[in-house]
């Protein structure tokens, strides 16, 4: 036998996996992971609804930044807002996707989700390894009526670079002064104590089988695995409990209007039933877009997901845009050119369904 | 107590810690493959087979991933997998006792273990950042690049095999190399060399290291070679460290799915290297 | 018949110059071997050049890993990448010699390869298999089990009890050691049985003729014999420690700091690569990932470089397993 009959197999067998390449353009995305599970079911109904795919790849904000700024997808995804400067520079319209928080989850014997309150403050303190014991005189103040046993405190944080990071640690620069100097804010920062763990998974693990641990995760996450998680003394000195409410809270109370390029950092926001870690995705498009077609069909599919994906993130525990951010958002994109979604489009006209 | 009780004594003592070291290993392939038994078994069915990666919280399978793991595969060998071959064959016959060989066999040894990760980092500045976005062929060519010094180095082992009396016979009749190498040593060397291939795939298939950079993932179905692809591993990955249940019985059962081919085709190659008889490694 | 055509003059000419094509398609596929190692080799080397350019040698030196400030040092990912190594190489190999005396001297012939099988599948399954079993199912066993006795039985010792202390958080440099050590037995005990087998009968039977026990045979005689064999079987399986990235990304913690327990988290160069590399944002981080990416060739290559030459002495078939 002529052992290239192997080799033309094999060949025969590569022309058969690129037969398919021809095949209905997908919109493409790249960014942030932290949104990625609504994107994909937003994707997965909108594609059997209308037949187009989104192919959205979660490869962190950075990526997302990097990616859309090579103009090698239609639209990024960013956690962390890029500022008016930056967008001018390059060319980019921001706006606010889906909203989402970040809840303190903890493992400390003797007590429930819930019971334990905690501030900005006394959570940098920990992380910045000043307090080492759960009945510490500052967590006693908060709770006087918890039952603290003096176990050291274990702190867990997210070890990849991440969204979560970002809006953890930009809540603790706003919290504390010594946290903002010594540490900073970033997808990724340099913790002086506790252990890291990859993913939301990993740090929800390691909270629940390390006693005396205190983690953070991302609200959806916490809620979907059932952990105690800490109630939070917000910027108006209220308490408040993490729920849906409590993070449209902070979006609401959010000063849109006058930020240009919708660039808001949700964390520490004063309403009061605001949730102090509250952040948007954001989705980065060009203004004058190379693929003004691509953009449009990109847009199609925002809009359906304003109008039509309310109930879908509610299910996955992330929150909706208000209804009056949404109306400015349409009117942001009108100065994308090419688009004609903002212009047909009145906001309650359904066209998917 | 005597001496030569002692020595028996340590004899014995040495032997049977012999014996529990290889009862040790024997226990945690046992533990893994016991794992991924009970966790991932519930969650097959027809349907990981025949639907799309899903949405959280939605029911959906895994033959997006398991068409790209194949396709990458695929496609990675066809690509490593002849030049390998001719590479290996200029190492076992051409150039058998050249100094250039000697040092290709080094170079090639070094790639043989060079980690994969760094492979995936050359694909991402060779290929991601000329082309300006993640595809499922850089995907493919990472996977070549791992596969091309494994068969490499079983194509020259499998030749050098060959009875020298075969050659010389076929060089008698006045066949150039190329006609000798191609009608006899081949055929004599075939099942080798088919068991190289094979162990080349089973080392890239489960690979993930030098996919996060290259071919990534992909939600939905994708043949397209310029697009990103979803891919097993990678899809583990992801789905494993989610908080969605569905999410993390499909990484479960791709888990089990990918260590059950990969052992099968392991297993499988050794079987046809005993066939070889006592020519033959192992 | 094609091979008697071959030999008829008019073919003569077409012959030769299939011959050449063939000749020289094989050469250019060995070249192409020299090239792909270079070319990592100088790819790595570019994408390293700018932070290796901004940091100079402090890069190596320094433990800091800060993206907010731009200050990135590999120390920390370069301490936790030979410790765990050799760690796991301290567990590997007692455990690997005595899978390869197991396999060549004891187990009667019905065992030996089924036995001897199952170990080497050890090595087929996929590393991202083995990070999430250290994860789901090791990590935990260690904690709630094996730390706190290390804690309290080794932490409270002079000297080495600095090694042991803190609190047990399942994951961490030990916990990566150990998956790291299952993950090379099947590489050393492989390369340990080949040579172990490449040992003449003749010394061996001299041995047993002046009555040495099985043990001392092994240990005086196969041992010795074989010494640059087992080195060069040792520094392969630490070739494949030094590169193994996602079964560690999973268990190490992933923490840019050297702590002195071994309880703690820390960090491995491919560990931050497969962490950090999608999501950083600036030249200088990629860079300095990049550059913690040459670092690692660098030393794998030396490493597996000289367990090559070690092993060059022998029969080079006896360890194409590996």
């Amino acid at each position: 036998m002529n052992p290239f009959n192997a080799k033309r197999a094999l060949l025969a067998l590569t022309g058969v996996v690129a037969l398919g390449a021809a095949q209905a353009a997908d919109i493409s995305g790249a960014g942030a992971t932290f949104p990625y599970p609504i994107y994909s079911k937003w994707a997965d109904a909108y594609k059997q609804q209308t037949g187009v795919g989104l192919n959205y790849q979660s490869i962190g904000s950075g990526g997302g930044i990097k990616q859309i700024k090579a103009k090698t997808v239609t639209f990024g995804a960013s956690d962390m807002p890029l500022k008016p400067e930056e967008l001018k520079e390059s060319g980019l319209v921001q706006f606010p996707m889906i909203i989402g928080g970040v809840v303190p989850v903890l493992n400390v014997k003797g007590v429930a989700a819930g019971q334990l309150v905690l501030d900005g403050p006394t959570i940098a303190a920990i992380y910045m390894g000043e307090i080492t014991k759960w009945d510490d005189a500052r967590i006693k103040k908060l709770n006087p009526k918890v039952m603290l046993p003096p176990t050291t405190i274990a702190p867990v944080y997210r070890s990849d670079g991440s969204g979560t990071n970002f809006l953890f640690s930009d809540y603790l620069s706003k919290s504390s002064a010594k946290f903002k100097s010594s540490i900073g804010a970033s997808t990724s920062v340099q913790w002086p104590v506790g252990i890291g763990a990859k993913g939301n998974e990993g740090v929800a693990n390691m909270t629940r089988q390390t006693d005396g641990a205190i983690g953070y995760v991302e609200y959806a996450f916490a809620k979907q695995t059932n952990m105690a998680y800490a109630d939070l003394i917000n910027k108006a000195g209220k308490t408040v409990v993490p729920k849906a409410e409590s993070f449209q809270g902070a979006a609401a109370s959010a000063d849109w209007a006058h930020a240009e390029g919708y660039y808001l950092i949700l964390t520490d926001q004063s309403g009061a039933a605001s949730w102090p870690i509250t952040g948007a995705s954001f989705i980065l498009l060009y203004a004058n877009p190379p693929d003004a077609g691509a953009t449009n069909e990109a847009l199609k599919f925002f809009d359906w997901a304003y109008k039509n994906g309310g109930k879908m993130a509610t299910d996955l525990d992330y929150v909706p845009l208000p209804e009056g951010l949404i109306k400015q958002v349409r009117a942001t994109w009108k100065q994308i050119k090419g688009e004609t979604v903002a212009q047909r489009s009145a906001p309650g006209s359904a066209h998917g369904g | 107590m005597s001496r030569r009780a002692l020595r028996s004594l340590t004899n014995a003592g040495a032997l049977a810690l012999s014996g529990l070291a290889t009862a040790i290993g024997l226990f945690f392939l046992g533990a893994i493959l016991w794992t991924l038994v009970k966790n991932g078994v519930g969650g097959m069915s027809a349907q990981v087979f025949s639907a799309m990666t899903p949405p959280p919280g939605s029911s959906g399978g895994l033959l997006n991933a398991i068409y790209g793991s194949v396709a990458m595969t695929v496609i990675g060998i066809a690509i490593g997998g002849p030049v390998g071959m001719l590479a290996g064959t200029y190492l076992a016959e051409y150039g058998r006792h050249s100094r250039l060989s000697t040092v290709i066999r080094f170079v090639n040894d070094v790639l043989l273990s060079a980690p994969s990760i760094i492979i995936g980092l050359f694909v991402y500045q060779l290929l991601v950042v000329r082309m300006g976005h993640f595809s499922a062929i850089a995907g493919a060519v990472a996977l070549a690049i791992i596969a091309m010094p494994v068969t490499v180095r079983t194509t020259e082992d499998m030749l050098l095999l060959v009875p020298q009396g075969m050659k010389d016979a076929s060089t008698a009749m006045g066949a150039y190399p190329w006609r000798t190498i191609l009608s006899v040593i081949y055929p004599a060397a075939r099942s080798g060399v088919v068991t190289g291939l094979l162990l080349a795939v089973a080392r890239i298939s489960g690979e993930t290291a030098p996919l996060l950079f290259t071919a990534l993932n992909n939600q939905f179905w994708s043949s397209n070679l310029g697009a990103p692809m979803a891919n097993l591993p990678v899809v583990i990955f992801q789905f494993a460290l989610s908080p969605y249940p569905n999410w993390q019985q499909l990484a479960w059962s791709g888990a089990l799915l990918i260590t059950a081919s990969i052992l099968v085709l392991s297993i499988a190659a050794r079987i046809i290297v005993s066939s070889l008889g006592p020519g033959g490694r192992r | 018949m094609s091979t008697v055509a071959a030999i008829e003059p008019r073919h003569v000419s077409g012959q030769r110059l299939r011959e050449r094509l063939f000749r020289s398609s094989t050469l250019a596929a060995a070249l192409l071997v020299l090239l792909l190692l270079g070319g990592v080799a100088l790819s790595l080397l570019l994408g390293a050049w700018p932070a290796l350019k901004h940091f100079k040698l402090g890069f190596l030196t320094r433990e800091v890993w800060n993206p907010v400030t731009d200050q990135y040092g590999a120390l920390a990912p370069v301490y936790g990448t030979l410790v765990t190594s050799a760690l796991a190489l301290l567990l590997a190999i007692p455990v690997s010699f005595g899978i390869a005396i197991f396999l060549t001297e004891l187990a009667p012939a019905w065992l030996k390869r089924p036995v001897g099988v199952a170990i080497e599948l050890l090595a087929a399954v996929p590393s991202i298999i083995y990070g999430i079993w250290g994860l789901f199912v090791l990590a935990p066993v260690l904690q709630q089990h094996v730390q706190p006795w290390l804690i309290n039985g080794l932490g409270p010792l002079p000297l080495i009890g600095k090694l042991f202390q803190g609190p047990p958080f399942g994951i961490g440099v030990l916990t990566a050691s150990f998956v790291l050590a299952i993950m090379v037995i099947p590489f050393i005990s492989a390369v340990m049985r080949d040579v172990f087998e490449t040992v003449p009968d003749v010394l061996k039977e001299s041995g047993y003729g002046l009555g040495a026990t099985t043990w001392e045979v092994i240990w005086q005689v196969v041992v010795p014999y074989a010494r640059t064999g087992i080195i060069g079987g040792i520094m392969l399986g630490l070739g494949r420690a030094l590169g193994e990235t996602m079964a560690v990304t999973f268990v190490i913690g992933n923490a840019h700091r050297i702590g002195s327990s071994l309880l703690a988290p820390g960090t491995t160069i491919s560990a931050s690569i497969a962490n950090e590399f999608a999501e950083a944002v600036g030249d200088l981080y990629t860079s300095s990932l990049i550059a913690l990416g040459a670092l690692l060739f660098l030393i794998t290559f030396t490493v597996i470089a000289a367990a090559r030459l070690l092993l060059l002495r022998l029969d080079r078939r006896a360890l194409s397993s590996v």
